[in-house]
């Protein structure tokens, strides 16, 4: 399954509840969410444990909107909306988280 | 013309009763797609449990409780109420505080069925 996340892991828990729930697959995190992909953040270090079992992507448009694309942490694939559609069109299933 | 094989559905339930319209549009969009004869279930997790909690009284919030229509669900076929037991147990609550039978899930077995549906609608 892709996991879709959009909202920054200091304003809602939506980040954490994903990484308790999803055993395998993809995490794509985009608007607010990509904060939560940023070196530094409080969010870090559950996000790179997390990488052990999710294949993590960053929306980059959203990233250097926020003027964070350079503070990516590393393991982190970034995607344009185009690699975006290929990630939904290239599992099984989706969900968008709210 | 043939109906179209049944998709499983499933509705993963986040946020408590009154606070905001989802929980409320949720039900409504469960009891749609029940009458389209789809495989649905429900999933309830974080405040999402607080939906299930027996008990409210919404008189003085001028505010219909929708709580009995979780137990109407079984009417329509839909049998399938999952919550979460991290979730629970972060809030103080057990089964016997829920409105409705349903199966507790760890956070590994709800990840694994959410992975099965064909559809899933975050709400």
């Amino acid at each position: 399954m892709l996991h879709i996340v959009n909202k920054s892991p200091s304003e809602r828990n939506t980040l954490d509840t994903v990484l308790r729930i999803a055993q395998s697959g993809s995490l794509l995190l985009i608007e607010d969410g990509v904060y939560a992909a940023t070196r530094g953040n409080a969010a870090e270090g559950r996000l790179r444990s997390a990488m052990a079992q999710l294949k993590v992507y960053a929306l980059l448009p959203d990233l250097e909107a926020r003027a964070v694309a350079d503070r990516i942490i590393d393991g982190v694939t970034t995607v344009d909306y185009a690699g975006f559609v290929d990630l939904v069109a290239g599992h099984p299933n989706c969900q968008s988280w709210l | 013309m043939t109906a179209a094989s049944p998709k499983k559905f499933m509705f993963v339930n986040r946020k408590a009763p009154y606070g905001t319209i989802y929980a409320l549009e949720s039900l409504e969009v469960v009891l749609i797609s029940a009458a389209f004869d789809q495989d649905v279930s429900l999933v309830f997790i974080d405040d999402g449990v607080y939906q299930l909690k027996k008990g409210q009284q919404t008189k003085g919030i001028e505010t219909k409780n929708f709580s009995p229509t979780y137990r109407a669900l079984d009417g329509y076929d839909v049998e399938k109420l999952y919550v979460e037991r991290e979730s629970l147990e972060a809030r103080g609550l057990t089964e016997e505080d829920l409105i409705v039978d349903v199966e507790v899930l760890g956070s590994a077995d709800l990840g694994k069925l959410m992975d099965e549906q064909d559809v899933v609608v975050s709400c």
